[in-house]
């Protein structure tokens, strides 16, 4: 279908700074005990493309992303991994790999993507309207659980997308991420002149999957090197400049070099009846052709209320997606649920009087003692657990030993670390490898240990 | 012979062509083998044959009769789909066509070309040539894939990768990429199982596979198409022997010979309709019903309705309440039909993108009218033919007939074709099959991507312009012009008439739900003529003032009806009554030699919940859930037919003419019209 995959890996990212390390990139951070990287891969090779390029961030990470992805999915995908210097940005990231790109179209897919929505969709959108780019957009997720849902909402307010559409909803006509919306937003005069009404909505994420039309990416990127991410800087841009196109006419360019029958492109695209009056009425303002030219489209593409979408870009929104793959989006882990809506490796040892809660799940080899409790938590793979240890809406990661009595309680234990007797961790993360003495009481609000006992 | 005669003339006037046929020849049909008439466009009139000649399918020469005759009818007398085994030397024809399909166990009969089959395996038999080349094709993408991921990535090796094959600097400019994982080619892997390779594969092999299968329907067609011409070889060497009367034996050899061509024929035709289908416990009645070309499908037949889906590359859930007389048309659930086709988006690999894109725009209603969607749909193939080519051990014409003809299925199952896309899509296949054999596969190319915008140019955009040109000589001064819906040469009409500096007004009758008028007359406002808009309940009222009225049409049949959007009946209807002359703008690319006296048998349903929906009005709204309510069904028409009655003139790119002339034009310039 002549389109080629970019999946935005990313490197170490500051947002997580606890849980990723030299060791975790970003993209192999586990959710429900596999790396958030293998949900994109996957998805994209149900959607059968199987041609992906992965660029990384700082090649070691770019290292350990290619040896995993080279040992997971050896034979299924065909991947190259590219390296690109750290905090170069994702429009950088693409600048980076350009001369890779030969399709007329580019799917670039965020690595912390995790979502049962078809790129399909966004491909076809995007082709349908012959869009310079097609944006992904579903609704913001919940975060928090409910208890903590006050608390989440002061925090959501801060980081808001505005997106305006028009009435069809299928044209983006302003969109504003939320680092830029302080009090007011502006809205082009033009646009709305053009389109004649336009719905602003503030409950839209972006999903950070867009299909570009190549030809202008690359234009765009070469043009503006001030430019350093495709969502703040670049989509932006492009939404910006949609009816007086600096693109477009490139693009019209290059249709003339091919085809060299332009009037018959046109006049394919002039009798087409946009389904809301929106481009088809702009192109008369200006007499025909002309104008026509000097447009071009963006689309969005709204998924609907039953796909899950969500991105691993926080602390919070990691808990929520390990909280919600192994809960209500459970078909996207990929695991087979036993009764008691649980995951229990059948190499995993529970003591007796222990229980696992539904929304639990269990990698191979961890030992758990007697009378421990686990509920909606995951634990990772060979962790000792000891008696009477109570785990609750947490992730516990690889090689973890957590001793008796312990209560952990909303928090992330990275890999490798050493919980000693009694600890009581509430909302917590612990980066990997420390240890935590005994009868430790931990209640930090997002935070992190900053001081380590060996 | 009799009994099989006499229902198929009941039949046979589907497919009815009107004052071009010379009444006295028979259709051919009526005397020949019933294997002759498969689902297959209605033959064309070469065929025919003079009703005296014998059935003549097979007479077997004298020197085979006493060499080889005897042992194939022995053999006829088993169940074993037996060729008709008259090797015709003058007729080479035959021989492949006839002996490849239907096997034979006589080898040294079958001159050698036919392989050994068992009479169990007539699917095998039927597919080895296919088998053939799927191997040969899915090694090849094989070899193809390893060689490129070889050559783009030296050293791509994935068990090296983790030891340091990343390239990238720290501060490259331009990052290069490093080979993660490989979809590995082992040549080892191709002969255990084909199921895993299907896995292991990479896009090539996906590629590879929907086109075997298609490409091997195609070879089935090709084959039918060489057993007809076989058939008809024979029949004209039967027919010219018996006149000699140089084979006495004939008669004598009348009672071996026919159940052995009746067992023939009906294998035959089992095979080629549907291959799977067992022959012997399917009653003759309706086996030969199914041979019966079917104009058009008629989705009221549930057994075929359920094998189209099958097929089905668009989701295909049928509507449930559909009013009765309108059963035999395709309706289906909309708005589930899009996201279904969107999520397969990268699934559909043998689609070409340009036509898939064409395919979506059609289904979202984002291209409509005539003459756009036809556009757009030749736009599409040139691309798809630019990006063609041949695969290995094909012909370049066949291949691409083939491709076309799915292409084209997938944008019927999109959206119904209208006629004048049947004739452009007439037009690029009679072109593809006169391609002269000399021809190299570039220049092929060129020569149809060059006859599709000959097509463009003349037939549609060259014809708008002299139908303007010709139009709008009957506008005077001071005329009111009524229009309907929203026609593209009616819209350049009167721009030109405008332009011309011709005093008009223009009346813009409407109609829901789909509103179209309002586009023309957003159009005409902003160039400045003098409009009206009103609503076709309201085109009584209006009509007293109209001194012209202007209509587009999406097709003008050989009777004179036009056939257009729903609603123009009803403009033209009252402007008869009205006395007002009616001038029907439509370009001679779209007349057809079908006659239609109504608009039921052949007609589009639309989306029924959009004439439910009233836009604006949430108190009426009360119909939501119709598709539940069992006392209720929707009717949704798009298109309507005008009898010609009503019609004073069609203006065409042949210049005016009266609606009686139609069959004129479609008989005379049919050659020239398509260039066939």
């Amino acid at each position: 279908m002549d389109f080629q995959v970019v999946v935005l890996a990313g490197g170490a990212s500051k947002n997580l700074t606890p849980l990723v390390s030299e060791e975790i990139p970003k993209a192999l951070l586990p959710v429900a005990n596999r790396p958030v990287l293998s949900y994109v891969l996957e998805l994209l090779e149900s959607s059968n493309l199987k041609d992906l390029i992965v660029v990384v961030e700082g090649s070691d990470a770019a290292l350990r992303v290619g040896g995993w992805i080279s040992g997971a999915y050896v034979d299924r995908l065909h991947v190259e991994v590219a390296a690109v210097p750290e905090d170069i940005g994702t429009a950088g990231a693409l600048r980076a790999v350009a001369h890779h790109l030969t399709a007329s179209d580019i799917l670039v897919v965020s690595g912390d993507l995790v979502t049962d929505v078809p790129p399909g969709v966004v491909a076809a959108t995007h082709r349908r309207h012959g869009a310079v780019v097609t944006a992904l957009l579903c609704d913001t997720p919940i975060s928090g659980i409910s208890e903590t849902g006050s608390k989440d909402k002061a925090k959501k307010l801060g980081r808001y997308n505005i997106v305006g559409l028009d009435p069809t909803r299928q044209f983006l006509l302003l969109i504003a991420s939320g680092a830029e919306v302080e009090k007011d937003t502006r809205v082009q005069k033009s646009i709305l002149g053009a389109v004649g009404q336009m719905e602003i909505r503030a409950d839209l994420m972006d999903a950070h999957m867009y299909a570009l039309k190549r030809s202008v990416l690359q234009e765009v990127l070469d043009q503006k090197d001030s430019f350093h991410s495709i969502r703040q800087d670049v989509l932006p841009y492009l939404v910006r400049s949609q009816l007086r196109s600096e693109v477009a006419k490139i693009e019209e360019g290059w249709n003339t070099t091919i085809t060299s029958k332009t009037n018959l492109i046109w006049l394919s695209q002039h009798r087409e009846i946009a389904p809301s009056a929106f481009h088809n009425g702009h192109e008369l303002d200006a007499n025909g052709s002309l104008s026509a030219q000097s447009t071009h489209k963006c689309c969005a593409y709204i998924a609907g209320k039953n796909k899950y979408c969500a991105r691993l870009n926080s602390i919070q929104a990691f808990i929520d997606i390990n909280r919600d793959v192994v809960g209500e989006a459970s078909h996207l882990s990929g695991y087979s649920f036993s009764a008691q809506n649980n995951v229990v490796h059948p190499s995993a040892e529970l003591g007796s009087k222990t229980t696992v809660g539904p929304q639990c799940m269990l990698a191979e080899g961890s030992k758990l003692g007697d009378k421990c409790s686990v509920k909606r938590s995951v634990i990772g793979r060979h962790c000792r657990i000891g008696s009477n240890v109570k785990i609750v809406n947490s992730v516990v990661m690889n090689h973890v030993t957590i001793e008796d009595g312990c209560l952990v309680q909303g928090s992330i234990i990275c890999s490798n670390v050493h919980l000693q007797e009694r600890c009581v961790l509430k909302d917590c993360q612990v980066a990997a490898l420390w240890k935590v003495p005994q009868s430790w009481r931990l209640k930090f609000k997002l935070s992190y240990l900053l001081s380590g006992f060996v | 012979m009799d009994s099989r005669r006499a229902p198929r003339t009941v039949i046979d006037p589907k497919v009815r062509q009107v004052g071009f046929v010379t009444p006295g020849a028979p259709p051919a049909r009526s005397h020949s083998v019933p294997t002759d008439a498969c689902s297959s466009p209605p033959r064309a009139p070469d065929f025919t044959l003079p009703s005296n000649s014998l059935s003549p399918v097979m007479i077997p020469p004298a020197r085979h009769a006493s060499a080889d005759g005897i042992p194939v009818l022995t053999r006829a007398s088993a169940p074993v789909p037996v060729p008709s085994t008259t090797p015709n030397p003058p007729s080479p024809l035959r021989r492949d066509g006839v002996q490849i399909p239907i096997g034979s166990y006589n080898p040294s009969e079958s001159l050698g070309t036919s392989p050994m089959r068992s009479p169990s395996s007539r699917m095998d038999g039927l597919e080895f040539s296919e088998d053939m080349s799927m191997v040969s094709s899915s090694r090849l993408a094989r070899s193809s894939s390893a060689k490129a991921a070889a050559a783009s990535f030296p050293g791509t090796n994935t068990e090296m990768m983790a030891a340091g094959k990343v390239v990238g600097n720290v501060v490259p400019a331009k990052s290069s990429l490093t080979t993660a994982s490989v979809v590995k080619t082992l040549p080892g892997l191709s002969d255990k199982g084909d199921g895993s390779l299907a896995e292991v594969h990479g896009e090539a092999a996906g590629i590879a596979k929907p086109l075997k299968q298609k490409t091997s329907k195609a070879d089935r067609r090709a084959l039918q198409e060489a057993q007809r011409a076989a058939k008809a070889a024979a029949r004209e060497a039967g027919g010219g022997k018996p006149s000699g009367g140089t084979v006495p034996s004939n008669a004598a050899k009348g009672e071996f010979g026919k159940p052995s061509q009746k067992k023939d024929a009906a294998s035959v035709s089992g095979a080629n309709v549907v291959p799977e289908k067992k022959v012997a416990d399917r009653p003759p009645e309706k086996e030969r019903k199914k041979d019966v070309p079917h104009p058009r499908m008629q989705f009221d037949d549930q057994h075929r309705v359920e094998k189209a889906k099958k097929r089905a590359v668009v989701n295909q859930s049928e509507a449930r309440n559909r009013v009765e007389l309108f059963r035999h048309l395709p309706q289906y659930v909309h708005g589930t039909q899009l996201p279904d086709l969107e999520s397969k988006f990268f699934q559909l690999d043998h689609i070409h993108p340009s036509v898939y894109k064409v395919g979506l725009q059609y289904l979202s209603g984002n291209i409509t009218g005539g003459n756009a969607r036809c556009i757009a749909m030749l736009l599409a193939f040139r691309e798809a033919i630019k990006d063609y080519s041949t695969p290995p051990e094909k012909a370049l014409v066949r291949d691409l007939t083939a491709k076309i003809g799915n292409y084209v299925s997938f944008l019927i199952e999109c959206r119904p074709l209208s006629i004048s896309m049947g004739n452009a899509i007439k037009f690029l296949k009679s072109r593809i099959a006169k391609l002269p054999h000399t021809l190299s596969e570039s220049e092929a190319k060129f020569t149809l991507q060059s006859d599709i915008d000959r097509f463009i140019n003349e037939k549609i955009l060259l014809a708008e312009k002299v139908i303007v040109r010709h139009a709008v000589e009957k506008i005077r001064n001071g005329d009111v012009l009524l229009t309907y819906g929203w026609s593209s040469v009616v819209e350049m009409l009167l721009l030109y008439a405008h332009e011309s500096s011709k005093q008009f007004r223009v009346v813009v009758v409407d109609s829901r739900p789909k509103l179209e008028g309002k586009a023309l007359l957003h159009r005409l406002l902003s160039k400045g003529l003098n409009c009206t808009y009103t609503h076709i309940n309201a085109v009584s009222y209006i009509m007293h003032e109209v001194t012209r009225v202007f209509l587009g049409a999406s097709s003008v049949l050989s009777n004179g009806t036009v056939y257009s959007r729903v609603g123009t009946a009803c403009v033209a209807m009252v402007a008869h009554a009205f006395h007002v002359p009616i001038l029907i703008c439509c370009e001679a690319y779209k007349f057809h030699e079908r006659v239609q006296l109504d608009s039921i048998c052949s007609n589009e349903l639309g989306d029924p919940d959009v004439i439910s929906v009233v836009p604006g009005r949430k108190d009426l709204d009360h119909l939501d859930n119709w598709a539940e309510n069992e006392n209720l069904q929707l009717l949704n028409l798009t298109y309507d037919a005008t009898p010609s009655d009503y019609v004073s003139v069609i203006v065409t790119d042949y210049g005016l003419i009266p609606p009686t002339s139609v069959p004129v034009i479609v008989r005379e310039y049919r050659r020239e019209q398509l260039w066939m």
